[in-house]
């Protein structure tokens, strides 16, 4: 299959990802991405027919807890207080992260 | 004081032979000494001399002590400490500060250790060589032009310097395994669902795993008495009971079937690192163990399935560094603006790299191509490992496939970087335990790496198998010569 990425690939991956590729990097950086998808390719040697995906390697179940406030849970003792919650917030206000404008005017 | 091993600084202190505060003094000096030439760590505890002196207190008074009371370790930085810094390596992250601890920092705190400090490691553990950190470049201690391999190079170079008995590091793709061979310790990457996660800030979650860096087999069994519980708080920590990962280890292997897979010995290996690994199977043959050759046909396949499934994973999970919460932000015209503006200039190359692939291969009209079709190859890869497993209790292979390289020398060339992972990849996607082990040194005096492979929680058969191997070779005792031996 091997379609190759080019730069409009890369500008819509871009929009995806939230992440921009600086415009004197763009050139190198559609190549290696190229490279490295070419070697994932590598992967169509296989017949796949009717084989079970892995997500998860252990046969596990859904771990349900007590529907108690976490400051009076034995489980889970210690809940963060809103002070230590907001500590490391870039930006904060009456206690509530701050962001900047979401809908312009 | 090089060598010694975990019990016997317990035995030390309890004795008052030696107390908390100068055990911490010792490795405080060596870190001063050896530190800035090999740049193992991100930060240190500040408060580790006064909880050392409190420990001293209460054990001049005959108080109770936990049974690690002073015993100092020190973790790589995507562990969660309260109060110290946790940056992932990460210029996103250089000003977080947790409010809380891993459920592993919390083990290591009750059984009294104290945390020294943070170790460095290649951004968000992406890396196999510890150069993609944002702050340093971690050198190897045996050669200091070169790399201490990755993502837990802090890790592995500061215990191999001997500036910490042990570290915590964690593997997704090998990420301690082969920083321990390339530096000449012991590092254990347990069973998925062994150690809890919760707290280990996350790369590939279905991958992921924290394990031990230490100077010999018998200290990995102790710290695993100590981190190898279940957790509550992690719903993919496995229920079972806490091995006797100790009192397993008795050396003797009369009997065991350890296979070597031809699939790890392709002719490009380098031959000291071949012949190497076909010496330390002689010694385990000469210690009882039965040597069977097996195969694993889907291993040339691994690399790329990683590089698929573990991308696309950190897609998902590094979405969160949005600049709202913690950590970094840039600034930008409205919330969009700053989201772009935070992850273009708060994330390294090789992370940004890894989130658009990831992102890529879960999109739409790619998901079945790339992702899917990841997943389908991991259950093959899996099934190779359930049918060695079916025929031998252990596999050994090189930990990986070339000695310490050259700093700068992969940097450019990320599929190349990639593929230094080949040896210990296949083992995470099955999800099993694994182990690094010194077995020798190339002619460079690079220290070489053996791998041994168990299956789901069979850390005791695998630690047994390494101890065995450790009691008939002096390879783990060597430390670089420019490093003072006391």
């Amino acid at each position: 299959m091997s379609k190759i990425v080019g730069k409009k690939d890369v500008l819509y991956i871009s929009s995806l990802s939230k992440i921009e590729i600086d415009e004197d990097k763009m050139e190198i950086f559609t190549k290696e991405f190229n490279k490295i998808l070419d070697y994932m390719d590598k992967l169509n040697e296989l017949d796949t027919e009717g084989v079970e995906p892995t997500s998860h390697v252990l046969d596990i179940t859904n771990v349900f807890r007590k529907d108690v406030p976490y400051s009076t849970s034995k489980t889970f003792p210690g809940a963060l207080s809103r002070d230590e919650a907001l500590k490391n917030a870039p930006e904060k206000e009456s206690g509530h992260f701050k962001v900047p404008i979401v809908i312009e005017n | 004081m090089l060598n010694i091993k975990i019990k016997e600084l317990r035995q030390k202190l309890s004795d008052k032979d030696i107390s908390a505060v100068e055990l911490i003094k010792y490795y405080h000096n060596r870190i001063n000494r050896y530190d800035p030439e090999i740049k193992s760590f991100i930060s240190l505890n500040e408060t580790a001399l006064e909880e050392a002196s409190l420990i001293d207190q209460k054990r001049a008074k005959g108080d109770h002590l936990p049974p690690f009371a002073g015993i100092p370790i020190a973790l790589k930085d995507l562990i969660i400490t309260k109060n110290i810094p946790t940056t992932c390596g990460s210029k996103i992250l250089e000003h977080f500060i947790p409010p809380y601890d891993a459920t592993v920092t919390k083990h290591l705190k009750d059984a009294g250790f104290i945390i020294m400090g943070k170790l460095n490691m290649d951004e968000f553990a992406m890396g196999s060589s510890c150069e993609t950190s944002y702050f340093n470049k971690t050198r190897n201690p045996w050669d200091t032009n070169r790399v201490p391999g990755g993502s837990s190079g802090g890790s592995a170079a500061a215990v191999a310097a001997r500036l910490i008995p042990l570290s915590l590091g964690s593997d997704t793709g090998g990420s301690i395994r082969q920083p321990g061979a390339l530096c000449g310790v012991v590092g254990l990457k347990p069973t998925y669902g062994r150690v809890s996660r919760y707290g280990l800030v996350a790369f590939a979650s279905s991958l992921d795993q924290i394990g031990p860096f230490t100077t010999n087999v018998e200290d990995t069994a102790e710290i695993m008495t100590v981190i190898g519980k279940h957790d509550d708080k992690d719903s993919t920590s496995a229920k079972i009971d806490n091995d006797n990962y100790m009192s397993d280890l008795s050396g003797n292997i009369k009997g065991l079937k350890i296979g070597l897979p031809k699939e790890y010995f392709s002719e490009s290996l380098n031959d000291e690192l071949k012949n190497s690994i076909f010496d330390a199977l002689k010694i385990m043959e000469k210690c009882g163990a039965e040597i069977v050759d097996i195969d694993m046909p889907h291993t040339e396949y691994a690399v790329a399935v990683y590089y698929i499934i573990a991308t696309a994973e950190a897609s998902s999970n590094l979405a969160r560094y949005d600049g709202v919460k913690y950590g970094y932000r840039a600034d930008g015209k409205n919330l969009n603006d700053m989201y772009v503006h935070t992850k273009s200039s708060g994330f390294g190359e090789e992370v940004k790299r890894r989130i658009m692939l990831g992102t890529y291969a879960l999109s739409s009209g790619y998901y079945d191509a790339y992702y899917l079709k990841a997943q389908k190859v991991r259950t093959l890869i899996k099934n190779d490992f359930i049918s060695a497993f079916k025929k031998v209790d252990l596999i050994a292979t090189p930990t990986s496939p070339t000695t310490a390289f050259k700093l700068g020398e992969k940097l450019k060339d990320p599929l190349q970087m990639y593929l230094n992972d080949i040896y210990t990849i296949p083992l995470n996607l099955y999800g099993g335990c694994g182990i690094s082990i010194p077995c020798g040194f190339d002619k460079k005096m690079l220290p070489l790496g053996l791998q041994l492979l168990g299956g789901y929680f069979e850390e005791s058969k695998l630690l047994n198998c390494a101890y065995a191997f450790e009691r008939a070779t002096d390879w783990h005792t060597k430390v670089p010569d420019w490093l003072e031996k006391e």
